[in-house]
C-alpha cells in the first residue's frame, strides 16, 4: 500500500533526508545532506551564516523544493505531500513574520483560525500559550511594539497553536538579549519534555550544549553530526588558554613551536591546542618571555563546542 | 474553506482600518481626482482672455467686438494700439487670443464690400486652439449674416439652400464633465483595485509573513480571495462615492440602470484584481509593485480612450487599445450613464471583459504557489 510513496511510512526517524541538495543560480546552498532525526530529539543545526541552514529548514518544512534528493518529515515526502507535513509541523522563520499592526491576541487568533482550531479549544489554547510564553499581560499590545525577545516568544506561541509534533526554529535567538535567550531556551526545553521534536538552527555555539544532538553545517554539507560530548572529544590534543600582551605577535611566536597543533584567537585570549598540555605549557611560557611578551595567565582548559567547531572547519578548509 | 477565507478577509480589514494613510488613499484620493478632473480637465472654453486691436474705431467695429464679447467665449481684457503690443501680451500669456480690426472695416461694411478682420490664437495648446478657432469663426459668421440681412432686408434663413439642424444626443449641452465623470469612475476603479491588491499581497512577501502563511493549511486560492474581498468592498464604495458626487455636485445625469452599472463594474473588477494579483506575483517589493502598476497604468490611461478619442489615434495604437481592458469598461460606463443603453448594446464589451478577467485570473492564480523559489 505504501509502495507508491504516498501516505506515512513507518520509520524510527521523524526527519530523514536522502542526498538533499539545493542549487541556486550561483551557489549550491545545500549539498547532498544526509540527516536522520528521531522523535523527541532536540537537534541543533549549527553553522556560520551562509552555511545553508535556512535553505535546509525551508526544504524540510515543504515550502521549498530540493534540486536533487528528497526528504521525509513525519513520514511524508516534502515534495509530494507538503500539506500533510504542514499539519504536523510548526515553523518559525528567522525573520519576524507576524503582523506588526495586529495585537498579540489577534495574531494568535488569526493563526488558530487558519489552522481550523475550534472556538472553545482556541480560547483554552491561547490562554495556555500566553501564559507559557509569559505574554499574558501584553496580549493587547501590537506585535510591532514588542521587544525583540517578546516578538520571538509570540512567534513561537503562534507556531504552537495547532500543537505540532515537530517544531522547526530558524535562528530563534538571533538578535535577542542574553536573558531572553536563556528564557527562550527554557521554553524550548519544556517543549522537549512534552515530547515535541525540535529542530533548531543557530549560529551560537553555546546553544549547541543544550541540544541532544548537533550537526555542524559548513558550505552546504554536514561536517559532523553527533552528541555534543563526542563532538568536543573530536578535537585533537589538549587546550591551553593563554592571556598574553600583544595578541598577534604572541600567536606568531607560539605557532611554530613543537607540539602546537592550532592557535585560535578569542578576544584578548589565545586558545592553543597542543599534543600535551603538561609538556608544552612551559615551552610556550618560555617562548613568549624570550620574545618580550608578558603573559598574564596560562592554564589548561576543556575545549568547548566553539573551539571544536572552529577546529573542525579549519581542518575541512585545509583538506582542500 | 469559507472559514479560512473570512479569517484572511478579517485580518486584511484590520490592516486597512489601522493604516490611516491607506484609508486616506482609498477614500479621499478618488474625490480629489474627481474634483480636479471635473473642473480642470474640461475642454469647454469660456471667458478666454482676449485683446482687441481696433484700428477702425467705428460703430461697426465696436459692434463686432461686442458680438465677440456677448458670445461668452471671449472676455475682452485689453485694448492694444498695435500688433507689437498684442504680440507681447500673447507671448507673456496674458491673453490667449487677439482680434485685429483693420482701419476701413466700417467703411467696407457700409459699402457692402467684403470686410476682413484677423483673429490671432495662441495655438500652443491645440485642444484649446481648436475650440477657440471654431468659436471665433462662428461669431464672425453670425455677425456677417446679420450684416447681410440688414443690407438685403431678408432673413438669412430664407437664403440658405441646405440647412443643417444639428441634434446632439445624449449630452446635448456637450458638457465635457458629463463625459469625464463616467470615464473617471472606471479609471478610479481600475487604478485603485490594481494598486491595492498588488501592494497588499507584496507587503506580505516583503514582511516575510507569506513564509509563515505557507506552512499553514491555507490554499493559494483562499488567500487571494480573502485578501481581495475587503478591496472589492472599498472599490464599490468608491464607485458609489464618485457617482454621488458626479450626480449631485456636477449634475451628471444617469440615463441607464444603476444596478446594471454595478454588475458590470463587478465584471470589470475581475480583470483589475487579476492584474493586481499578477503584478504581486512578479514583484518582490512594494516599490517594484508600484513601478509595475504605473507601467501598466499609463498606457492604459492614454490608449483606452479616457483622455484622447480612440478614433483619432493611428491604426497601430488603436490595435493596441483592444488589449486594454479599461477600453471596454469606458464604453460600458459611458454607454450606461450617458446613453442609458442596456446589456444588448454592450454585449461585445462585456464579453471581452469576461474573457480578459478569466484569462488573467487563471494566469495569476497559477503563478501564485505555496513555494519559495
Amino acid at each position: 500500500m505504501s509502495d507508491d510513496g504516498s501516505g506515512p511510512r513507518v520509520s524510527e526517524y521523524v526527519i530523514e533526508t536522502d542526498n538533499l541538495t539545493k542549487r541556486f543560480k550561483h551557489v549550491t546552498a545545500v549539498d547532498g545532506l544526509e540527516l536522520r532525526i528521531r522523535r523527541g530529539e532536540i537537534f541543533g543545526l549549527l553553522g556560520p551564516d551562509g552555511a545553508g541552514k535556512t535553505t535546509t529548514i525551508r526544504m524540510l518544512c515543504a515550502i521549498m523544493d530540493p534540486t536533487e534528493g528528497s526528504a521525509r518529515v513525519a513520514g511524508f515526502d516534502t515534495v509530494r505531500e507538503p500539506e500533510e507535513i504542514k499539519k504536523r509541523i510548526g515553523y518559525m522563520p528567522q525573520q519576524f513574520s507576524l503582523y506588526g499592526d495586529l495585537t498579540v491576541l489577534e495574531n494568535l487568533v488569526f493563526f488558530a483560525d487558519i489552522f481550523g482550531v475550534g472556538r472553545e479549544e482556541r480560547e483554552e489554547r491561547i490562554a495556555r500559550l500566553l501564559e507559557f510564553s509569559r505574554l499574558s499581560e501584553f496580549q493587547d499590545r501590537r506585535a510591532a511594539h514588542l521587544s525583540g525577545g517578546m516578538q520571538k516568544k509570540l512567534a513561537l506561541a503562534c507556531t504552537l497553536i495547532h500543537q505540532p509534533q515537530i517544531l522547526f526554529l530558524d535562528e530563534p535567538t538571533t538578535g535577542v538579549d542574553p536573558v531572553s535567550r536563556r528564557e527562550f531556551w527554557d521554553i524550548l526545553t519544556e517543549l522537549h519534555l512534552q515530547g515535541v521534536t525540535l529542530f533548531v538552527s543557530t549560529p551560537y555555539m553555546d546553544e549547541a550544549e543544550r541540544c541532544s544532538r548537533v550537526g555542524l553545517m559548513f558550505e552546504g554539507s554536514l561536517i559532523v553530526c553527533d552528541v555534543p560530548e563526542r563532538i568536543k572529544g573530536l578535537v585533537e590534543g589538549e587546550l591551553l588558554e593563554v592571556r598574553p600582551d600583544r595578541l598577534r605577535e604572541a600567536a606568531h611566536a607560539i605557532e611554530p613551536l613543537p607540539g602546537v597543533l592550532e592557535v585560535q584567537t578569542y578576544g584578548d585570549l589565545l586558545h592553543v591546542f597542543v599534543d600535551s598540555a603538561d609538556r608544552r605549557a612551559p615551552t610556550i611560557q618560555q617562548a613568549l618571555t624570550e620574545a618580550g611578551i608578558a603573559v598574564h595567565g596560562l592554564r589548561q582548559t576543556r575545549p568547548r563546542m566553539e573551539e571544536a567547531f572552529i577546529s573542525l572547519i579549519r581542518k575541512r578548509l585545509e583538506e582542500r | 474553506m469559507i472559514g479560512r477565507i473570512l479569517t484572511i478577509a478579517r485580518k486584511e480589514l484590520l490592516h486597512i482600518l489601522r493604516d490611516r494613510r491607506t484609508l486616506a488613499v482609498m477614500f479621499l484620493i478618488p474625490v480629489i481626482q474627481l474634483f480636479l478632473l471635473g473642473y480642470a480637465a474640461t475642454t469647454d472654453i469660456e471667458h478666454l482672455r482676449t485683446a482687441v486691436l481696433d484700428a477702425d474705431r467705428t460703430s461697426q467695429s465696436r459692434e463686432l467686438v461686442e458680438a465677440y464679447r456677448a458670445s461668452n467665449y471671449f472676455d475682452v481684457v485689453a485694448y492694444v494700439a498695435d500688433e507689437e503690443e498684442l504680440a507681447r501680451l500673447v507671448d507673456r500669456g496674458e491673453v490667449r487670443a487677439g482680434l485685429i480690426i483693420p482701419a476701413g472695416y466700417g467703411a467696407d461694411v457700409l459699402a457692402g464690400r467684403k470686410a476682413s478682420v484677423a483673429f490671432v490664437i495662441d495655438g500652443s495648446d491645440p485642444n484649446v486652439a481648436n475650440t477657440v478657432l471654431s468659436a471665433s469663426q462662428q461669431v464672425g459668421q453670425a455677425e456677417g449674416l446679420k450684416i447681410i440681412e440688414r443690407r438685403l432686408g431678408i432673413s438669412p434663413d430664407e437664403m440658405v439652400a441646405v440647412e443643417v439642424q444639428p441634434r446632439v444626443w445624449y449630452n446635448p449641452e456637450m458638457k465635457s464633465v458629463n463625459f469625464m465623470i463616467p470615464g473617471l469612475i472606471a479609471t478610479i476603479l481600475f487604478t485603485l483595485t490594481i494598486m491595492l491588491t498588488a501592494l497588499s499581497i507584496v507587503r506580505e512577501r516583503e514582511q516575510g509573513t507569506v513564509e509563515q502563511l505557507m506552512v499553514t493549511p491555507i490554499r493559494p486560492f483562499e488567500l487571494i480571495v480573502g485578501k481581495v474581498m475587503p478591496y472589492v468592498l472599498v472599490a464599490f464604495f468608491d464607485v458609489l462615492e464618485v457617482l454621488a458626487i458626479g450626480v449631485y455636485w456636477f449634475g451628471v445625469p444617469i440615463h441607464g440602470s444603476l444596478g446594471l452599472l454595478l454588475a458590470l463594474a463587478a465584471v470589470f473588477l475581475i480583470t483589475s484584481l487579476g492584474m493586481g494579483i499578477f503584478i504581486s506575483s512578479i514583484a518582490n517589493t512594494q516599490q517594484e509593485a508600484m513601478l509595475t502598476v504605473w507601467m501598466i497604468l499609463l498606457p492604459a490611461l492614454f490608449l483606452s480612450g479616457f483622455f484622447f478619442p480612440l478614433e483619432a489615434m493611428p491604426g497601430f495604437l488603436q490595435a493596441i487599445s483592444y488589449v486594454i481592458p479599461l477600453r471596454y469598461m469606458l464604453v460600458i460606463i459611458r454607454g450606461v450613464i450617458l446613453k442609458g443603453v442596456g446589456l444588448n448594446a454592450l454585449a461585445d464589451q462585456v464579453g471581452a471583459l469576461l474573457i480578459f478577467g478569466i484569462v488573467i485570473m487563471v494566469f495569476a492564480a497559477t503563478r501564485f504557489r505555496k513555494r519559495l523559489e
